[in-house]
């Protein structure tokens, strides 16, 4: 047993050099055309050799150390309480969702506008998250292909903007509808394919959209994208210096104030902060109607729910859809932020990063969905020296979480109906 | 109301179903027994729509359903249950009586953001219905537990009360007694002659439990190595002499 | 005539690129056939395949070892050792675990490890791509200069001969080998073949390893081919990788081999009579139409659901 133990120890430990060493110890360099070979620093030999160490230790003594583990987790004070009652957790959950909310109106008067500009992306990227929320985690189905709908918005407005002059207010339903529709033309066919061919069809789908706004450069500007989207005004007022167009006020000339940057920045935050809250009410609502239910019980059995008459394609085709409309929402105040477009940033990693959020945050549960969504995109601009670290962390932890804790650091709590007494 | 003539399922080289005849009229219980193996869950899996059927012809209610998507003939009035029980064990019990109503409330996405009142209105008579059968399966105790955490005899019986809050005109129940003990079988056995009698549900039943069988079915269609092997009332198929070769000489 | 000869070029510059996509396609179908699941990170082991390759290559060169036969050799040994122990530790942290779960958490889990790998290699590398050295150079033309003239490398009859080599060997290995054996009964039934003594997590190791060791093989060709390697160099050749394995019917080593060659001369085809800018949108097309109007493939068995 112990010689055993050790040869699978010490072949483990070998393992970990050979699919480390070659790769982070011997630095491919070009110069010009000449590529040579460059030793890494003596801190990452050392490093990979400290690694084989731990990995050999670790096999070695693996049952101790299992066991030791289980023996920490039973030390959480938490561990063995009972979980909330149903009506406690709904009230408490909303008590903290109103302060956070109230909290988030008031704070970007206080801070940079850099700050601000950052947490606008965060609200984007909540409303993506809480929208592929409804796809993966509600309806069970997973989509690889989810920022081709964010790119469908995006460009909508992008396009309509460019060639009839429509503003933001216009755009916003028309680009969230014509995503929503691009979910249900696409979604029709793949739907009843099964799980995993699903998610690489869908994939394939992003893909075709991508190198198709690539190439149609007439249409579309190809990989130059699109610039001079306008900002949202309100009530025909201006955020600019000057107005751009004609019959428009200024805002700052309107209310008598001095003209600042940061007007701007502010009010596209809180146009993103109500988008937001706008979606999280709406799925929430959603999840308690009868159409939550189907999609819950399409996923836990499909068969079961077939033959109580449930529409396999239907049920699906909504969750599709539902969660393209507010990507297409998304994409739309994206495209307003940023005021420039192009296909780069509409790639799959983008997928993959509010899939990230998503699985991170606990399939279905949307406030674990909020969370990560902060989490995920403010780490990385905090630790901005790590940031080229970001998807390999991001990578990681998506294994780590499958293995673990595959329900998400918050996993989602079910809202029971429950049935009364009589009455 | 149900006639099957000459139903038969191929699966590549295998002929599972061989020209199988079955007819339910109404406010009947018919049974379709046979050894392991028989087909006889085949059967119910052409009928409900699972699988569509190399030959043969199905009619209900005198519409010609083989080949129909699953879900269009539960909507039709044709509901089933499973041999392995199959309930969504996340869901509460009185959720998995509400997932199957989904016909009677109002599906309309904008009524139920807005709550128009006839949402509220058809939500509250979804829930008396589900109230309604819980109380006469005798679920009502446990309404708001985990369906996954019952008792195996309750799944059982939430099962068949899943079905019939669709309404359904032909109810078809795949070994519903199977690991059920001799007392629950007995009630299972009351619950189906109920449903027949106060509800007018004709019945289609898989079964192994031949007591049970015997007892309530009003005829009997016995299958082997799925072909037809004999039919009739329990007491002209219990006198067969091929059904007790195939059948008990099996046992 | 010069027609012809066009469709001709086409055709090989296809097949050529087809056999690496049967290749890589063998890892997908064998992990499919026996677990069930969709190896998303092993487009990454191939291009950790070309990495290593280009890695020995350089280091060879730099010791002033030049001779062809050698460098091929070491190059090749040292891809397939690199990538096959990858593919073996990649099984043991991130499928095992989740062997047997709902569907989407090895998918996801197997989505995690490919980004996780890409960047592993993109911060180790640089991102910038690398020239990969052709060192199999030359070849010769049919047809005259004055009309089009058909051109076939040497580096494109090596890459054909040595997939024919790779995949006999293949298929020698799982139809006599007592490995092979059990494999084919693992993919058959699982549960079943444990319950015979055959020990299933050594079979799937085994799988994961063959599978990783022929994308190797891969790499190193196609980096030649190419001649430059960059981190995401894995992924655009996963995804055509298993289109190909799907269309030959995902589970089938004939299959693979076949969507491969079908899917390689397709892309080239559009890349000669459209543009290159469209090949992925057609081989993307392929894969959608088959999943919806064939999902067994070509030559895969049709599934029966169970109830």
């Amino acid at each position: 047993m112990a010689a055993n133990n050790i040869k699978h120890a010490l072949f483990c430990a070998v393992i970990t050099l050979v699919i480390s060493y070659p790769i982070l110890g011997l630095n491919l360099v070009a110069d010009g055309a000449v590529v040579y070979l460059e030793g890494a620093t003596t801190f990452t030999v050392v490093s990979v050799f400290l690694a084989a160490v731990v990995v050999f230790l670790f096999q070695l003594f693996r049952d101790d150390i299992m066991a030791r583990l289980g023996f920490i987790s039973r030390l959480n004070p938490l561990s063995g309480r009972d979980p909330m009652p149903q009506q406690k957790r709904a009230k408490l959950e909303s008590w903290v969702l109103t302060g956070i909310i109230v909290l988030a109106l008031f704070w970007p008067f206080f801070v940079s506008r850099g700050s601000v500009d950052l947490a606008t992306l965060v609200l984007i990227y909540i409303m993506l998250a809480l929208g592929l929320n409804v796809v993966v985690g509600l309806a069970g189905l997973l989509d690889l292909g989810y920022v081709a709908f964010y790119a469908v918005g995006a460009y909508t407005f992008a396009l309509l903007s460019q060639y009839a002059g429509f503003s933001f207010w216009m755009a916003l339903p028309i680009g969230a509808c014509l995503a929503a529709l691009f979910g249900l033309v696409l979604g029709f066919p793949v739907l009843r394919l099964r799980g995993d061919y699903l998610a690489i069809v869908t994939l394939g789908f992003g893909e075709i959209i991508r190198i198709l706004l690539n190439n149609w450069t007439n249409l579309t500007g190809g990989p130059n994208g699109i610039g001079g989207i306008p900002e949202p005004t309100l009530f025909g007022m201006e955020f600019g210096r000057r107005i751009k167009e004609e019959g428009n006020t200024s805002f700052h000339e309107t209310l008598g104030i001095a003209y600042a940057s940061e007007h701007k920045v502010i009010f596209l935050y809180l146009i993103a902060l109500v988008l937001a809250v706008i979606t999280g009410l709406i799925i929430r609502r959603f999840m308690r109607m009868p159409v939550g239910r189907a999609w819950e019980a399409l996923r836990e059995d499909e068969i079961a729910a077939r033959s109580l008459g449930l529409s396999r394609t239907a049920v699906k085709l909504s969750a599709f859809t539902i969660g393209a409309f507010f990507a297409g929402f998304a994409g739309t105040v994206f495209a307003s932020k940023q005021g420039f477009i192009s296909p780069e940033s509409f790639v799959f990693l983008e997928s993959a990063i509010v899939l990230a959020i998503v699985v991170l945050g606990g399939m279905g549960s949307q406030i674990g969905v909020i969370l990560a969504a902060i989490a995920v995109t403010i780490l990385p601009e905090l630790a901005r020296e790590f940031s080229d670290y970001r998807m390999l962390v991001f990578g990681a932890a998506m294994v780590l979480m499958m293995v673990w804790r595959p329900q998400g650091l918050l996993p989602m709590r079910r809202i029971h109906i429950e049935l009364g007494k009589q009455g | 109301m149900l006639e099957v003539k000459n139903l038969s399922m191929r699966f590549g080289g295998l002929l599972a179903v061989d020209q199988v005849s079955v007819d339910v009229k109404e406010r009947e219980i018919v049974s379709i027994i046979g050894p392991n193996g028989a087909g006889k869950t085949t059967v119910f899996n052409c009928l409900s729509g699972f699988y569509k059927p190399s030959g043969g012809q199905i009619l209900f209610e005198g519409k010609e359903i083989q080949g129909k998507p699953d879900y269009k003939i539960s909507r039709m009035g044709m509901v089933r249950t499973f041999q392995h029980v199959r309930l969504f064990g996340n869901m509460t019990v009185v959720e998995n009586l509400l997932v199957a109503q989904h016909r009677h409330v109002n599906t309309n996405l904008i009524a139920g953001l807005l709550k128009t009142p006839d949402y509220r209105r058809r939500e509250k008579q979804s829930l008396e219905r589900a109230r309604y059968w819980l109380d006469r399966v005798g679920l009502l105790e446990v309404a708001n537990r985990e369906a996954g955490n019952l008792a195996y005899g309750q799944q059982r019986r939430l099962e068949i009360a899943r079905c019939m809050v669709t309404e359904p005109k032909l109810l078809m129940l795949d070994e519903p007694a199977a690991g059920l003990n001799p007392a629950e079988t007995k009630e299972l056995d009351y619950l189906i002659v109920s449903l027949k009698e106060d509800y007018n549900v004709s019945v289609l039943l898989i079964e192994h439990d031949m007591s049970l069988v015997m007892g309530i079915s009003d005829r009997i269609n016995v299958i082997s190595q799925g072909r037809p092997l004999a039919s009739g009332t329990p007491e002209e198929v219990r006198q067969n002499d091929d059904v007790i070769k195939a059948y008990l000489g099996e046992a | 005539m010069q027609d012809l000869l066009y469709f001709f070029q086409q055709l090989i510059n296809g097949l050529t690129i087809g056999s690496t996509y049967a290749l890589i396609a063998i890892g997908y179908t064998m992990v499919y056939g026996i677990i069930g699941m969709i190896n998303f990170a092993h487009g990454e082991i191939y291009m950790i395949g070309a990495y290593t390759a280009l890695i020995a290559i350089t280091g060879l060169a730099t010791l002033g070892i030049t001779w062809l036969p050698i460098v091929l050799l070491v190059a090749l040994i040292c891809a397939v050792i690199v990538s096959s122990s990858m593919g073996w530790a990649v099984e043991r942290v991130a499928y095992r675990p989740v062997r047997g779960r709902h569907r989407l958490i090895p998918l996801i889990s197997a989505i995690g490890m490919s980004i996780f790998l890409q960047n592993y290699v993109h911060l180790a590398q640089g991102s910038r791509n690398i020239g990969f050295p052709a060192l199999i150079e030359g070849g010769f033309q049919l047809g005259s200069e004055d009309t089009f003239p058909l051109s076939i490398s040497y580096i494109q009859i090596t890459i054909f001969i040595t997939t024919l080599i790779c995949m006999t060997a293949l298929s020698t290995f799982i139809a006599r080998s007592r490995t092979g054996r059990a494999c084919r009964a693992v993919s058959q039934d699982l549960g079943m073949a444990s319950l015979l003594g055959i020990d299933t997590n050594r079979i799937i190791s085994a799988t994961f390893v063959i599978g990783a060791a022929l994308a190797a093989v891969a790499g190193l060709l196609l980096g030649m081919y190419y001649g430059s390697v960059d981190p995401l160099f894995g992924f655009i050749a996963g995804l055509k990788a298993f289109t190909a394995a799907v269309l030959g019917g995902i589970g089938s080593i004939p299959g693979a081999m076949l969507g491969g060659l079908i899917l390689g001369v397709a892309e080239s085809m559009t890349s000669g009579y459209l543009s290159g800018e469209y090949k992925d949108v057609v081989s993307f097309g392929l894969l959608i139409l088959i999943l919806l109007f064939k999902p067994t493939g070509l030559l895969g068995k049709p599934e029966v659901e169970k109830i």
